[in-house]
């Protein structure tokens, strides 16, 4: 027979409070460990929650770079916000410019080969920089592969994702170890829903591009390449409408995302060969 | 906002663990749009029915194989409670993502074929969830469809998974009959007269909260990292437990330097005080170093500070553990090199008992005995989560975990500390050389060590009358005779039990500065005590003499009675009943008093310290 374990309580508090520490533990952590680390600036809702975050678990600063991987098709207005919050936080930006689609492995779906050029680009920066880390604002409801994430996920050279292999993390702690010639993504938002992102933008007062408002009966849920995504039907104009609107919702975030539908296996396919 | 409560679903492979989840969510009407025509396409691709694991079952590989690989988790918004669910692999290959996905829930949700009953992953997951903190378990028995739904059978299956977990100590809020496959009992009652309730969503409702750590315990932060800016050190970490404000008083571990909080900053503001859970960025008052890997306490409550503790642990490497193995072992920020220095239990999986073991089988559960190269801060597991438990890292990958109790051991903190600064030694005018050679021999430590009954103090009388009788200066200094005297002042606490030892270290040295054969007779279980010894004789030479005797052999001679009391719970902490003793593994001279003939190991030992003393 066994004693029950009288073990004490974990941390239990506010949700977003919550999500808000574990992520900057996160952050904290990966530097600490990771050198020289870098994270990926897509412009969107995610990643700017994440710089937000990287503010505060550096007391203001960004104490290592961000990166956009340009594939010169983003809107216009994220790069007019991009111009504008590169200034005005003193960023240290790296614009990656990703190869061309011919470069792409031609045996994907044709959108998912648009998509993997940022793959590419990616890899490119990586083995030029040799950042030993990299953080990626992707989170586990977003899609069902993603939702299979660790927090700190060790790549090998190629940056491809052995879905058999994958390391135990557990109390905080993960595999930090960098595979040689290799790199690991550290994903602090993981855990965040996209209600979860809404709520702390408009408890944070975070900036989000314009595009994500609705504008005649259609906004941006999700931020990607303008060739390759697309609004949805909203009345959302506001913070507060946005999230009226996901509490109730019946649509998939990533409805709008070309790459991702294509075919059964297509976001699968990319995430093995290095997609975030 | 609350927050949800995460529920780890777990069980045997196949006993329809994401079936039941994905049906869940249809069931709550949270699939979103086209969701189902999705399944349903995936499904009719692979030639089989609907099916519901492939809303959480998303590689190829898992809907091909039709089984989970690895762990994924889902927001379930029920009509009164948001819970995240943690689907995990039920394959015995795959617990690592089994851990992966269970840690940090509290509720497990544990599914059971109804047909077959529970199975051997059935019990070692419910055993290793225990382990990794959870406490409130709901069980569905599935496949009632296959079963007609019948009453006796599933009154058979319930009765047999009462009692397999009442042996865990878990508690067991419901067990429920459900069908995946018909929806029964999962979100609406399944309609048959037997079965009023609760269904499955109930179940989960229901479960309590993970309620929160309390404000009033000892404040703990494990030290992540310290930034410079400008001309400030800013010391960063999270708080495991309790609070902290400016002003406060905080003890540094392993150094045990005190300094006061100067300030708390934060971006865009700085915090008046934080809690369990928040990260924290602190300047101190005084210039003390501090580093990453080292832990922050309250000085009235600090953490144990130990190179070796016991630990109940789950091991997930390719090969058994056993004694010997080395690893980096991760506390708080703090990694050292660790290796096994005993294997006490291993728990069997069939029966659920834990029986004396060799090795603990890989995916396996046990009791082991772990020794730091360093000393570590560390809390029993059942007073700090955060300082409590450990993962076991092989070449950066997390190979095992589990829960530190260190209640067996002393806290090295005292022994550690430096000693007064003020103090000048002042030298000798008559050398070691001038005193052994009036002598014929020079001072000397004999060091025994060994389990109560083995001799230690026939074997340092004898040989100390032996050289006695040869003319030379021997004196033997007896446990039981120092506790009279010098040390009357100290209990048999393990701090005491080891000042008591550091004490008599002190004395020999200055015995055998004075030129004395000087000989201890002391159990002195801990190796660090003995390197502590050996250390305080700076120079002078040191034997350690491991008397080596079976426990078993002790326990039948027991001149003392000591043993026998300690069975009969009369005597605590007592070495080789409950309390531990590290046999030496590079001893000086090892007298083997269990098989050697009595006069035979009183000549080897003399004959031993009279070649290597003689001037």
């Amino acid at each position: 027979m066994h004693e029950p374990l009288r073990l004490p309580l974990p941390f239990m508090s506010d949700h977003l409070h919550h999500l808000e520490q574990q992520s900057i533990h996160l952050i904290r952590e990966s530097f600490a460990r990771l050198k020289p680390l870098a994270m990926l600036w897509s412009l969107g809702k995610d990643s700017n929650t994440m710089l937000w975050l990287v503010r505060k678990a550096f007391l203001g600063r960004v104490p290592f770079p961000v990166i956009l991987l340009d594939t010169g098709n983003e809107f216009a207005e994220v790069y007019a916000f991009r111009d504008r919050y590169v200034r005005e936080w003193n960023l240290d930006y790296i614009n990656a410019p990703c190869p061309p689609v011919e470069a792409t492995d031609p045996a994907l779906p044709p959108k998912a080969r648009a998509a993997a050029r940022k793959t590419l680009g990616l890899k490119q920066l990586i083995a030029e920089r040799g950042f030993a880390g990299v953080l990626l604002g992707i989170r586990r409801d977003e899609q069902a592969i993603r939702a299979k994430e660790r927090m700190m996920s060790p790549r090998d050279s190629e940056g491809g994702r052995h879905d058999r292999d994958q390391p135990t993390e557990l109390w905080g702690h993960n595999a930090s170890a960098v595979p040689t010639g290799g790199h690991v993504r550290v994903h602090p938002l993981l855990e965040w829903t996209e209600l979860d992102i809404w709520r702390y933008v408009e408890r944070e007062n975070i900036p989000v591009c314009e595009l994500y408002f609705a504008r005649a009966g259609m906004r941006f849920r999700s931020l990607g390449e303008a060739d390759l995504t697309f609004p949805v039907p909203s009345q959302a104009t506001t913070l507060a409408e946005i999230i009226r609107e996901l509490e109730t919702t019946r649509q998939e975030e990533r409805a709008g995302r070309a790459m991702d539908n294509e075919r059964e296996d297509a976001f699968e396919r990319l995430r093995a060969a290095g997609y975030m | 906002m609350a927050r949800p409560l995460a529920v780890c679903l777990a069980g045997h492979v196949d006993h329809g663990k994401s079936s039941l989840l994905g049906r869940l969510l249809h069931e709550l009407d949270l699939l979103p749009d086209g969701k189902v025509a999705r399944l349903e396409a995936a499904s009719a691709n692979r030639g089989v029915p609907l099916e519901w694991s492939f809303a959480l079952d998303a590689l190829q590989l898992e809907r091909d194989q039709a089984v989970t690989l690895d762990t994924t988790r889902v927001h379930v918004r029920t009509p009164r409670r948001e819970l995240i669910v943690i689907d995990c692999p039920g394959h015995r290959e795959l617990v690592r993502n089994l851990v992966t996905g269970a840690a940090g829930t509290t509720a497990a949700l544990l599914v059971v074929d109804g047909p077959l009953g529970a199975q051997a992953q059935t019990r070692a997951h419910a055993a290793l969830l225990r382990l990794l903190g959870i406490r409130d378990f709901v069980v569905a028995v599935n496949k009632m469809d296959a079963l007609g739904w019948n009453e006796q059978r599933f009154n058979a299956r319930r009765d047999e998974i009462a009692a397999t977990l009442a042996a865990l100590g878990v508690v067991v809020h419901a067990i429920i009959p459900t069908s995946a496959r018909d929806g029964g009992n999962i979100a609406a009652l399944a309609g048959v007269p037997w079965w009023r309730g609760p269904t499955l969503v109930g179940a989960l409702e229901a479960l309590p909260d993970a309620p929160s750590v309390p404000d009033d315990a000892p404040m703990r932060m494990p030290v992540q990292d310290v930034y410079r800016s400008d001309t400030r050190r800013v010391i960063v970490g999270r708080m495991a437990q309790g609070t902290l404000q400016v002003g406060d008083e905080v003890m540094i571990l392993p150094s045990g330097e005190r300094a006061h909080v100067a300030a708390l900053e934060g971006w865009p503001d700085a915090p008046a005080g934080v809690v369990a859970g928040d990260n924290v960025a602190l300047a101190l008052a005084e210039p003390v170093i501090v580093a990453r890997g080292d832990l922050l306490c309250a000085p009235t409550a600090p953490a144990r500070l130990t190179s070796v503790f016991d630990a109940e642990v789950f091991w997930l490497g390719r090969d058994p553990l056993v004694v010997g193995y080395r690893c980096e072992l991760r506390v708080g920020t703090r990694a050292v090199p660790v290796r096994v220095a005993a294997i006490i239990q291993a728990l069997d999986i069939d029966q659920l008992v834990s029986r004396p073991a060799q090795e603990i089988a890989t995916n396996g559960l046990g009791r082991v005995t772990l020794r730091c190269d360093m000393p570590v801060a560390v809390d029993d597991a059942t007073d700090c989560l955060e300082t409590g438990r450990f993962v076991l890292a092989d070449a950066g990958v997390i190979v095992g975990g589990g829960l530190v109790d260190a209640s067996r051991y002393p806290d090295q903190r005292r022994a550690v500390r430096l000693t007064e600064r003020n103090v000048v030694a002042v030298d000798h005018d008559i050398s070691a050389a001038e005193r052994g050679s009036r002598a014929g021999h020079v001072g000397a430590i004999v060091w025994l060590t060994g389990l109560s009954g083995a001799g230690k103090s026939t074997l340092a009388m004898a040989l100390e009358r032996a050289l006695f009788d040869r003319g030379w200066s021997a004196y033997t200094i007896d446990g039981d005779n120092v506790r009279r005297g010098l040390n009357a002042d100290l209990s048999f606490s393990p701090e005491d039990r080891q000042e008591n030892i550091r004490r008599v270290g002190e004395v020999a040295a200055l015995f055998a500065d004075a030129g004395l054969i000087c000989i201890t007779a002391f159990i002195s279980p801990f190796d660090d005590d003995r390197a502590r010894a050996r250390a305080a004789a700076e120079g002078r030479r040191f034997f350690e003499v491991y008397v080596k005797s079976a426990l078993a052999t002790c326990e039948a001679r027991d001149p003392k009675g000591l043993y026998r009391k300690a069975r009969r719970g009369e005597i605590k902490g007592f070495t080789g009943i409950d309390s531990p003793y590290e046999a030496p593994v590079a001893s000086d001279l090892v007298i083997d008093t269990q098989h050697g003939d009595q006069s035979a190991c009183i000549a080897e030992l003399v004959e031993f310290v009279v070649t290597q003393c003689r001037a």
